[in-house]
């Protein structure tokens, strides 16, 4: 019965639990505590139902309120109307990462805002994003697509402005809603222009339909340049610093997920709704481009930040870039020979670096927190030894640092390698690139923890409280054993995404077989 | 074999790459078990050195900004525009932003 309506359960669950949080937080605050950490970790129990059942038996498609996909008339005309749910490959992928990590960012987030006021409209919100990132990654309908976008936009720029006390959360929160915004317009506009032409909304529906029109065109440039800045491609990516290094150190780990929700939705645009329709060539240099340029400028803009979360946000910049890479090679050799030769393994290795990249800068990201939280302090100028007093941080810092920089044996190393052997077929100079930027990034990381956690102890510092310890143990187990089994991670993960966004047709015939 | 990753152009397994570091760094051991065993840190071997200034431990902390100060300084040409380009200001964010559209459209709409 359960396993019927699992889609559906796992946006409708936090959802629902969002807006019960703020009445059960009038009870107690360690109840509301235990009831969100405990709505999300059944949550991730319906995600890895879900994760099976799509592993098992391939693409699932679930129909609010109704049985069949689309309604038939007296005439034979046939058309999905319905709110219709397609769960593959790609999105369970994504759906895990947003599970695990909203699930880990709760738990963290226990004792890091215990002191704080307002927490039921933390909590409700960090359940109103994971909903809507679950939305994003479900849908099957643009125009439904628009509407998650909107609800993780929401309530991503009020967590980010969560503290207002210090002036800078509450205009990293502007600057942030104002570009989101802007986003979603360009978003809303290139659904308007879609449906005006094809009288439909459904995913599959349009892709079976599109003709790549000058309007269409005009409908994929919006599209890209809404989604792209969402996830933090350069030179959109100036909000990025602002709302990583000012939201809490728990919501800038589900910031990640959140852009990574976005470059989903752009992955899903190109290869799902346009696919071979578009000129595959050209739209994946772009993309291979604003991959080049996110990977570089974050990289080297990194080096010059004194402010610990700052930095590491330039860096997660950075590694956004390597994900446009791997795609954008993929879809520029989509439909030819070299698709099969190395497009798909530097997809894989792209989308391998998705998951791997919300593990490790999730982790950092976590650190950084514990950091803030035990000394007070946020620029790097003022920290010195805090490994004599921090050593569970400084290690897990140790295990983020090199995965974020592809050292082996971690998980970054992994993805990376498929990265660079793949895209040196395609264009040696790209995977040259790819490697001065991961001994850049390397070079950055080095810096903290010179800075940060060696020399002599200067400041008195708190010790971290369990659940946070227990957040940053989850998180680079994770990592390790990605990088110990990155075989396994890649056939029963990786591989199904990849096909799941190359093989157009099977998402088409999911839902237009059975209308 | 678990653990072996195909990446396209050939294998990469973490358990070997671990091994031949638990080798390598037998043999490192081996070698530094050689070394001598008399260098006391002690007395003045103890006390902090830096460029010939005789420091208080407290004061020798090469503090995040002045890292990479020498690579930075040679790279003033390209960091000068960058920084120059991230000014903080919403209106700027949102340029970029029409100016990308603006270059994807063309690009892409081949308009």
């Amino acid at each position: 019965m359960i396993n019927e309506h699992l889609p559906a359960l796992i946006i409708g669950i936090p959802l629902l639990a969002a807006f019960a949080t703020p009445l059960i937080s009038k009870i107690n605050d360690k109840l509301r505590n235990i009831f969100v950490i405990g709505v999300l970790g059944v949550t991730l129990c319906l995600v890895g139902l879900l994760a099976l059942n799509v592993f098992e038996n391939g693409i699932f498609v679930y129909v609010m309120g109704a049985k069949s996909t689309g309604l038939s008339l007296p005439s034979g005309y046939r058309m999905p109307i319905r709110i219709i749910l397609e769960v593959d490959g790609m999105s369970i992928l994504m759906a895990i990462i947003t599970s695990i990590v909203s699930f880990l960012g709760a738990i963290y987030s226990w004792a890091f805002v215990e002191k704080e006021t307002g927490k039921d409209k933390y909590y409700t919100l960090l359940l109103l994003l994971t909903a809507g990132m679950f939305g994003m990654e479900f849908t099957g309908d643009m125009f439904n697509f628009f509407v998650f976008l909107e609800i993780t936009s929401i309530a991503a720029c009020g967590l980010i402005g969560f503290r207002i006390n210090r002036g800078e959360s509450g205009e990293a929160a502007f600057k942030t809603m104002v570009l989101y915004t802007l986003g979603a317009l360009f978003v809303l506009f290139a659904v308007g222009i879609l449906y005006g032409q094809y009288d439909a909304l459904n995913i599959a529906t349009l892709a079976s339909r599109i003709q790549y029109t000058m309007l269409d065109k005009i409908a994929l440039g919006l599209l890209i340049a809404g989604l792209a800045m969402k996830a933090g491609a350069v030179p959109m990516h100036m909000w990025v610093p602002d709302a990583y290094a000012e939201a809490p150190a728990p919501i800038s780990l589900i910031l990640v997920v959140n852009t990574q929700a976005s470059l989903y939705g752009l992955f899903r645009v190109l290869f799902t709704l346009y696919g071979v329709n578009i000129s595959t060539q050209t739209v994946g240099w772009i993309i291979v481009i604003l991959g080049v340029l996110s990977m570089f400028v974050g990289v080297t803009m990194a080096l010059i930040q004194s402010k610990l979360k700052r930095l590491i946000a330039y860096g997660a910049v950075s590694q956004i870039g390597y994900m446009l890479l791997g795609v954008g090679v993929g879809l520029a050799t989509l439909s030819t020979p070299a698709l099969q030769e190395y497009g798909i393994k530097a997809m894989e290795g792209s989308i391998f670096h998705i998951i791997n990249d919300a593990m490790y800068k999730g982790l950092l990201f976590l650190t950084a927190g514990a950091i803030i939280y035990c000394t007070g302090k946020r620029n790097l100028n003022e920290m010195s030894g805090l490994a004599h007093d921090m050593k569970f941080t400084s290690i897990f810092f140790i295990i983020g640092a090199g995965a974020i920089a592809g050292l082996p044996p971690f998980n970054g190393f992994a993805s990376k390698l498929i990265i660079y052997e793949s895209v040196y077929k395609f264009n040696p100079i790209l995977s040259v690139i790819a490697i001065l930027v991961s001994i850049l990034t390397l070079a950055i990381f080095v810096k903290i923890f010179q800075s940060a956690f060696l020399g002599p102890k200067l400041m008195n510092v708190k010790k971290e409280p369990k659940s946070m310890i227990f957040a940053m143990l989850v998180l680079s187990v994770i990592v390790i054993a990605f990088g110990l089994f990155p075989d396994v991670v890649v056939d029963k993960i990786v591989s199904p995404a990849v096909n799941a966004l190359i093989n157009q047709m099977d998402y088409i015939a999911a839902i237009l077989g059975g209308t | 074999m678990i653990g072996t990753l195909e990446t396209g152009h050939g294998l990469w397994s973490a358990l070997y790459w671990l091994l031949g570091l638990a080798v390598l760094s037998l043999i490192v051991y081996f070698i530094y078990s050689f070394g001598g065993k008399t260098v006391k840190a002690s007395g003045d071997k103890g006390k902090p050195f830096l460029s010939g200034n005789e420091m208080v431990k407290e004061e020798t902390h090469v503090k995040a900004s002045n890292i990479y100060w020498g690579f930075t300084e040679t790279l003033k040409s390209y960091y000068s525009p960058l920084k120059g380009g991230h000014t903080g200001n919403v209106n700027d964010y949102v340029s970029w932003f029409i100016v990308v559209l603006a270059i994807v459209l063309i690009l892409a709409g081949g308009l």
